[in-house]
C-alpha cells in the first residue's frame, strides 16, 4: 500500500527524509554520549555504577511460545534471549501483535495451559519456566512483579486499595496486619499519592487512571522485588499522567535497585527511561543495545524504519514522514526468511532464504538480525539514506511531493468554519426513581476557533477537556445550547432540513477506530457507496474506484468486508468514504491514534496529500502533539473545555505562552535519548478536575506552575477573574493573566 | 476536486468496472456454500413438497374414512394405517402438515420482524417514540395469549387461517423487542451509525440499512425459535380445540389425538410427531447456516 499516495506531501529536504535523533555532541568527540552516560549516572543516586558488571536478575534464554498445534500454530516468540541486571531497565519495544507482551507473560508464568512454552527463564539463578504453581506464587510479587495496562481492571473493585497494598505485603512476609497496613501507607507516600493515610481507605473507582498506576506500582514494589515488568503501563494514561508515572517508575527503581523490564510501544518512553532497548518483530529479537547505540546507529532496517515513521515533536516544518510499507505478517503464516523482508526497502533475494539470526555488530552488546547490518554499519548512513538509495520506488520516493502551495494570506481565505462562544454543558443526574439534577458537567464552555479554507486546526488536549463534545457538536448541525457554529457561512441554528443536507455534503467524518466506524456487515462497496446514494449518484461503481485508487486501495477489495482489511487499510477505507462527496471540510476525530507508528506514517502521509491536492481543510482532533505540529497549521489548546492558546502551529510548539501548553509539551517524551536526558520536565501535579465543578477563575490555576510563583494578589486575579483569550502576539490567542511572566519560571 | 491527467489515464486504463455482488447475493451464496444450510433448506424443501404434492399420491383425502379399516397399522392399502375413524394418516397428516407449516413459519417471520421493527424504532428514536411502543409491548405481554387467542377461536373457523397467523405473531414479539431495543441504543451510539447520521442518511434508513443488519444474527435465532414455538402454540391451541377446527387438521390436533392411542398404535402417533421433529430440525438448521451466512465474521472451515 506505500505505493500509492503515501508521500505525496512536504518539501523534499537536503538532507534525507527521515528524521533520525542526532546526538547534539556526536561530534566532539571526547564528548560523546559515553561521557553524558557518565553524568547521567552521576544523577542518578540509587542506580548503582557497577550494575554493567553485576549479574543478571532475569535471564530470559531461546523463549518459544506456541499457541495451537499442527498447521494452524502459531508461534507467537521465537527464541527470545534478554537478560537484566540490577537496577537496569530493559526497553522492549514493538507494534502490536510483536510478541512483547507474551514474552513478559511467558516470564511471569501467566500463559494459559495450552501455550507450548519452550526456553529458559532464570530469575535469579532459579530455573521457573515449568516450575510448579507453588514455587511460582513465591518468586510472583517477591521477586519478580508486574503492572499492567489498564490499572482498572488490575485492581479489585470492592477492597479498599491500602487493603489490597496490605495483603501482597502480608502473601510473603509474616508480619501482622497492622504493619503491613503501615507499610501500605508508606509506599503510598512513596508513589506520590497525596494523603496517603485517607487514600489507602479509598476503593479503587474513586481513584483517577494515574493514581491507581501509581497503587498498582505500590503494590509492585511492596515486596522489594527484584524484577518489575512493567506492560504499556501508561498506555492507557494522558501524556501529563504518564510523565507523573514514568517519574513515579524511576523513583521506584531508585528506592528498590530492582532491573524493571518496560514494555512499550511508544519509543519516546523508551529513550527516555530504558538503558537498553530490544526492538522485536514477529516474535523475534531483531536488535539488541544500549539505547544510544539502538536510536542513533541502528543496524536493522526495521528499527531505522520505525524511528523515521514517528512524527516528531521537537522539529517544525514538514518533512514528509517514511511509513514502513505492507502490514506486519501474522504469526501464523510466516515468510520463510526474515520475517521482515516483504516490507524492508533494503532486502536482496538473500533475505528470502533463511531468518537471519541476531548476531553482534561492532559495538559492544549491540546486536542485529540483519544480513546487511554490516552495510548499514559500514556506510555509517542515516536511515534516510539507507531508505532512499534503497529503496528504488519501493516506497514512492517524495519526488512528486509537491511544495506546500502559494496561497493568499489567511485573512484573504474563506472561513469554511467558525465556532464561537460554543457551550454544551451536560446535566448530571442522580436517583432511579425521582431523577433530580445534582449539578452541571461543564463540558465545552465558551469555546471559539475557525478554520480557514486550505488549512488544518489541530484541536489538542488530553481526554475530559471537550474536544470530542465540541466535534460532536459541530458535526450535529444543531442549535448549540449556546454561541454559534457557522460552517460554510450558514449558522447551524437556522438551518432548514434541505440546507442541513447540503452542509452534510460539504462537511464529512473520519472517526478514531477504523472498525467501529465501517459496518461489519458492509462489503467496501456498499459503504463507500453508501453517501454517494444518499446525495443522489445513479451509478456509484465509477466513483468509488476512484476512491479507492485516491487513498492508496486496489479497486479489487471492494467487494471485502472491513474486517478483511487491517488497520491502516481500514482507516483508508474510512477516509475514501469521508472524501466521496468531494467534501471541503473533513473532521478527523484522532484518525491514526488507533494505528500501530509504522501504519500511522502512511495514513498521515495520505491525509496531507489529499489535503493539498484536494484542497481540504482539517479540523484535526488529537491528544497525540507530535502528529498534531506534524499535520497541523494551527492549533487549539483545550483545558477542561476551554481554550487555553491558540495560534499557528509552529509558534505555539516553539514559544508556548499557555503554562499548560508549556507542560503538556514538556510532558511528551522524545524518540531521541539524548536530548529526552537532558530535558527538563515541567511536571503538573495532580489530575484533572472534574468538568462538573470546575475551579473558579482560570480553570487551570489548580495545578499551574506560574500560579505557585505568584503573589498574593496575582493569584487572587487568578481565582477571581476567568481569562479570556486574548491576543498574544501576531495570531496567537492565549488566555492566560500573567503569559507575559511564563519566562521568568 | 483536481486529477491530474496521468490519474485519469491510469483510471481509464483500468475500466474494469468495480464488481460487486448485492448483499442478498452474499448472503445467499454463502447459505449455500455451507453443507448444513443445504442440508436444511432440503430437508425443508422436502417437507413442503410432502405437505403440497404428497396428497397427490395417496388414494385417499384426508375427509374419507375407510370404514373397513379402524386403527389398522399400515399396510398397501393405507401406508400409514389409519386413525379409529377410519381416516387414513397418510393424508391426514400431510394436511396437518400444510397448515401447520405455512402457519409455523409465517407466524415466525412476522412476529420476529415485527419485534425488530418496534424494538429498533423505540430504540433509535427514544423519547415519545419509546414510550409509546414500550406502552403497546408491555400491554401485550401482561395480556394473557392463550385466553384471547381462546375467545377469538370462532374468527379462524371459516378457514380464516391468515388472521390466526397474524394474531399468533401478536403474541410472540415482545420479550424480543426488549432486547432488540436495548441492543438498538447501545448500537446507536456505535460510530458506523453516527457516519451515517452525519452523512445525512435519514433515520428510518438507518434502522434498515444498519441497525437491523447488526442485529440478524439474534432475529435469525430468534425467527428459528419462533417457528417451533408457533408450530407448538397452534399444536397446543389445536389441542384444546381452538385454532384449526375440524375438519380441517393440524399437526398439533393429529398428535392430540394419537397421543391417546400411541401405546398400541404407534402409527397414529408416530408419523405427525415424526414429522413435526423433522420439520423444526430443518428450521434450526437453515436458520444457523443462515445466521452465518449473514454475518461475515463467521468463518466456515477455518483450521
Amino acid at each position: 500500500m506505500s505505493e500509492r499516495g503515501e508521500c505525496p506531501a512536504g518539501a523534499p529536504s537536503r538532507d534525507g527524509h527521515v528524521l533520525r535523533p542526532e546526538p547534539p555532541e556526536r561530534a566532539g568527540g571526547a564528548r560523546g554520549p559515553r561521557a553524558s552516560e557518565r553524568a547521567e549516572r552521576e544523577r542518578r543516586p540509587g542506580r548503582p555504577g557497577a550494575a554493567v558488571r553485576a549479574e543478571p536478575v532475569l535471564r530470559v534464554s531461546d523463549l518459544d511460545v506456541t499457541f495451537g498445534s499442527g498447521t494452524g500454530a502459531v508461534r507467537a516468540v521465537r527464541g527470545v534471549s534478554y537478560e537484566v541486571r540490577p537496577g537496569e531497565v530493559l526497553g522492549i519495544v514493538g507494534e502490536s501483535g510483536s510478541g512483547k507482551s507474551v514474552t513478559s507473560l511467558a516470564v511471569m508464568g501467566l500463559l494459559p495451559p495450552h501455550a507450548r512454552v519452550t526456553g529458559s527463564v532464570r530469575l535469579t539463578g532459579h530455573e521457573i519456566l515449568g516450575a510448579p504453581e507453588k514455587t511460582l506464587a513465591a518468586f510472583r510479587g517477591k521477586t519478580i512483579s508486574m503492572v499492567f495496562q489498564d490499572p482498572l481492571s488490575a485492581l479489585t473493585p470492592v477492597y479498599r486499595v491500602g487493603d489490597q497494598i496490605a495483603e501482597a505485603v502480608r502473601i510473603h512476609r509474616r508480619v501482622s496486619g497492622e504493619q503491613a497496613a503501615r507499610r501500605a501507607v508508606d509506599l503510598l507516600d512513596l508513589v506520590g499519592i497525596p494523603d496517603p493515610a485517607r487514600r489507602a481507605r479509598a476503593f479503587p473507582h474513586e481513584f483517577s487512571g494515574g493514581m491507581r498506576q501509581r497503587v498498582m506500582i505500590a503494590m509492585a514494589i511492596a515486596n522489594d522485588p527484584d524484577v518489575i515488568i512493567c506492560d504499556e503501563p501508561t498506555t492507557a494514561l494522558d501524556v501529563t499522567i504518564q510523565a507523573q508515572v514514568l517519574e513515579v517508575l524511576k523513583r521506584a527503581r531508585r528506592e528498590t535497585g530492582a532491573a524493571i523490564v518496560m514494555i512499550t510501544h511508544d519509543l519516546g518512553v523508551v529513550a527516555g527511561i530504558a538503558d537498553r532497548v530490544l526492538v522485536m518483530y514477529a516474535g523475534r529479537a531483531v536488535e539488541v543495545g544500549p539505547v544510544d547505540e539502538v536510536y542513533y546507529r541502528s543496524r536493522m532496517p526495521y528499527t531505522l524504519g520505525l524511528l523515521g515513521s514517528i512524527p516528531r515533536l521537537d522539529v517544525g516544518g514538514r518533512r514528509p514522514l517514511v511509513p514502513i510499507g505492507g502490514n506486519p505478517p501474522s504469526p501464523a503464516a510466516l515468510p520463510p526468511g526474515c520475517p521482515f523482508e516483504p516490507r524492508c526497502p533494503m532486502a536482496v533475494p538473500r533475505c528470502a532464504e533463511a531468518e537471519p539470526p541476531l548476531e553482534e555488530v561492532d559495538a559492544p552488546g549491540h546486536l542485529a538480525a540483519c544480513v546487511r547490518a554490516g552495510e548499514i554499519e559500514a556506510g555509517g548512513s542515516p536511515p534516510a539514506r539507507v531508505q532512499r538509495a534503497e529503496t528504488g520506488g519501493r516506497t514512492a520516493g517524495p519526488a512528486a511531493a509537491p511544495e506546500r502551495p502559494a496561497r493568499p494570506a489567511r485573512d484573504g481565505r474563506e472561513v469554511v468554519l467558525a465556532v464561537k462562544d460554543l457551550v454544551k454543558h451536560h446535566p448530571l443526574m442522580k436517583g432511579t426513581l425521582f431523577r433530580r439534577r445534582v449539578g452541571t458537567v461543564r463540558a465545552v464552555d465558551g469555546v471559539s476557533f475557525d478554520v480557514r479554507e486550505g488549512e488544518t486546526l489541530g484541536l489538542v488536549g488530553e481526554s475530559g477537556c471537550g474536544k470530542t463534545t465540541a466535534l460532536m457538536e459541530i458535526l450535529e448541525l444543531a442549535r448549540p445550547q449556546g454561541g454559534t457554529i457557522t460552517v460554510l457561512g450558514r449558522d447551524t441554528s437556522a438551518l432548514g432540513a434541505r440546507e442541513r443536507m447540503a452542509v452534510r455534503r460539504d462537511m464529512q467524518v473520519v472517526f478514531q477506530d477504523p472498525l467501529a466506524s465501517l459496518d461489519p456487515r458492509m462489503t467496501v462497496y456498499d459503504i463507500l457507496a453508501e453517501p454517494l446514494r444518499t446525495h443522489g449518484t445513479g451509478d456509484p461503481g465509477p466513483r468509488i474506484r476512484d476512491l479507492l485508487r485516491l487513498v492508496g486501495l486496489d479497486p479489487g477489495h471492494a467487494a471485502r468486508y472491513p474486517q478483511d482489511f487491517s488497520g491502516g487499510q481500514r482507516q483508508r477505507v474510512g477516509i475514501a468514504r469521508a472524501l466521496a462527496l468531494e467534501p471541503r471540510l473533513v473532521v478527523l476525530d484522532e484518525p491514526v491514534s488507533a494505528l500501530d507508528v509504522s501504519i500511522q506514517a502512511g495514513v498521515i502521509n495520505l491525509l496531507e496529500g489529499l489535503k493539498s491536492r484536494l484542497g481540504l481543510s482539517y479540523l484535526f482532533v488529537a491528544h497525540d502533539l507530535a502528529v498534531v505540529r506534524h499535520i497541523a497549521d494551527r492549533v487549539a489548546v483545550m483545558y477542561l473545555g476551554r481554550i487555553a492558546e491558540t495560534g499557528p502551529v509552529d509558534r505555539v510548539y516553539d514559544s508556548p505562552a499557555h503554562p499548560y501548553t508549556r507542560a503538556l509539551l514538556s510532558a511528551i517524551p522524545l524518540p531521541d535519548p539524548e536530548r529526552e536526558r537532558a530535558r527538563r520536565r515541567v511536571l503538573l501535579e495532580g489530575d484533572l478536575p472534574s468538568p462538573a465543578d470546575p475551579p473558579s477563575g482560570c480553570r487551570f490555576r489548580t495545578r499551574c506552575p506560574l500560579f505557585k510563583t505568584l503573589d498574593e494578589s496575582g493569584r487572587r486575579r487568578c481565582a477571581d477573574e476567568e481569562p479570556q483569550v486574548r491576543p498574544f502576539g501576531e495570531d496567537h490567542g492565549v488566555s492566560c493573566h500573567f503569559a507575559e511572566r511564563l519566562n521568568v519560571v | 476536486m483536481t486529477i491530474t491527467d496521468e490519474e485519469l489515464a491510469e483510471q481509464r486504463a483500468g475500466l474494469d468496472a468495480v464488481r460487486v455482488p448485492s448483499r442478498l447475493r452474499v448472503v445467499a451464496g454463502r447459505f449455500f456454500a455451507s453443507s448444513q444450510g443445504r442440508a436444511g433448506f432440503a430437508l425443508l424443501a422436502l417437507m413442503f413438497l410432502l405437505a403440497f404434492a404428497g396428497p397427490c399420491l395417496g388414494r385417499w383425502s384426508y375427509t374419507d374414512k375407510d370404514f373397513t379399516a379402524f386403527l389398522r397399522a399400515p399396510s398397501a392399502e393405507h401406508w400409514w394405517g389409519t386413525l379409529q375413524t377410519g381416516a387414513d394418516v397418510y393424508a391426514v397428516t400431510l394436511r396437518g402438515m400444510r397448515r401447520s407449516l405455512v402457519v409455523g413459519l409465517l407466524a415466525a417471520v412476522v412476529g420476529t420482524a415485527l419485534a425488530a421493527v418496534v424494538g429498533a424504532f423505540a430504540g433509535y428514536f427514544l423519547g415519545w417514540t419509546d414510550r409509546a411502543l414500550t406502552w403497546v409491548t408491555d400491554l401485550l405481554l401482561v395480556l394473557p395469549a392463550f385466553l384471547v387467542l381462546a375467545i377469538m377461536s370462532p374468527l379462524f373457523a371459516g378457514g380464516q387461517w391468515p388472521l390466526f397467523v397474524l394474531v399468533l405473531a401478536l403474541f410472540l414479539w415482545m420479550v424480543t423487542s426488549k432486547i432488540v431495543r436495548s441492543m438498538t441504543v447501545s448500537l446507536k451510539e456505535r460510530e458506523f451509525i453516527q457516519a451515517a447520521r452525519f452523512m445525512g442518511v435519514p433515520p428510518v434508513k438507518i434502522i434498515f440499512r444498519h441497525v437491523i443488519p447488526n442485529m440478524s444474527s439474534l432475529l435469525v435465532v430468534d425467527a428459528t425459535l419462533n417457528v417451533s414455538a408457533a408450530i407448538l402454540t397452534e399444536t397446543s391451541l389445536s389441542y384444546f380445540g381452538f385454532g384449526i377446527q375440524p375438519p380441517d387438521v393440524s399437526l398439533g390436533s393429529l398428535i392430540a389425538d394419537g397421543a391417546k392411542t400411541a401405546v398400541y398404535a404407534p402409527w397414529t402417533f408416530w408419523f405427525c410427531a415424526g414429522l413435526l421433529i423433522v420439520t423444526v430440525l430443518a428450521v434450526n438448521l437453515v436458520g444457523d447456516s443462515l445466521r452465518d451466512a449473514f454475518d461475515p465474521t463467521a468463518r466456515k472451515g477455518r483450521q
